[in-house]
């Protein structure tokens, strides 16, 4: 094998950063961001290390092909959080916009895969 | 003595960025220690997803990209 066949440098990916946070809203946009990493539309990352300016996130993170936040509601605490850390060129998703309430929406399979299918057209539209 | 580690796979790019690396150092007049990291689990302990990638003294700089000998050697200044 030639060394340019033997490249094994990584394809940059779409990463999804999701709130993950307390409420059932929370637990739906993470479940919908792992169910989109399962399906391969893109790369569930860790949102804390945006938060604790992990190093090798943060750069990982600069050099994604694109990058989907998804928020529980409207606090969007995932969108701050990459905001205040510089990032400014992201898709931005809020499960509560699909029709969900805070407090009265569980993490069905039937909500992840509502909130993971909006979370797939907005990976697919990254170029 | 500053340790550089080149997180990759081996493949042209994760060269390049060795040597750019290794110039940018040079041309400071740094005395470093140079290591290449090629185990995928150990490239994503420093949580990186994106090789090439370029760590310095336990903080990733660069990750992705082959950045130019004076890009890196403001990354080492």
């Amino acid at each position: 094998m030639s060394e340019k066949d033997s490249c094994a440098c990584s394809a940059a990916p779409k990463l999804i950063f999701a709130c993950s946070g307390a409420a059932d809203v929370g637990a739906i946009a993470d479940q919908a961001a792992r169910k989109l990493t399962r399906d391969g539309a893109g790369k569930m990352y860790c949102m804390t290390g945006i938060g604790g300016r992990v190093s090798g996130i943060m750069k990982t993170t600069e050099a994604a092909a694109g990058v989907l936040a998804i928020d529980g509601c409207s606090l969007d605490c995932a969108k701050h959080c990459l905001e205040e850390a510089g990032f400014t060129q992201f898709q931005h998703m809020r499960v509560t916009d699909l029709g969900m309430g805070k407090g009265t929406s569980p993490a069905t399979e039937e909500n992840i895969a509502k909130a993971a299918d909006k979370g797939a057209a907005a990976l697919a539209a990254i170029c | 003595m500053p340790l550089l580690q080149i997180l990759g796979t081996g493949c042209p790019k994760c060269k390049k960025l060795a040597e750019n690396t290794e110039a940018a150092a040079k041309a400071l007049g740094i005395d470093y220690q140079l290591e290449k990291v090629t185990e995928i689990t150990e490239i994503m302990a420093f949580g990186v997803m994106i090789t090439p990638a370029l760590v310095v003294d336990g903080q990733v700089k660069v990750a992705g990209k082959v950045p130019s000998v004076d890009d890196l050697k403001a990354m080492l200044a």
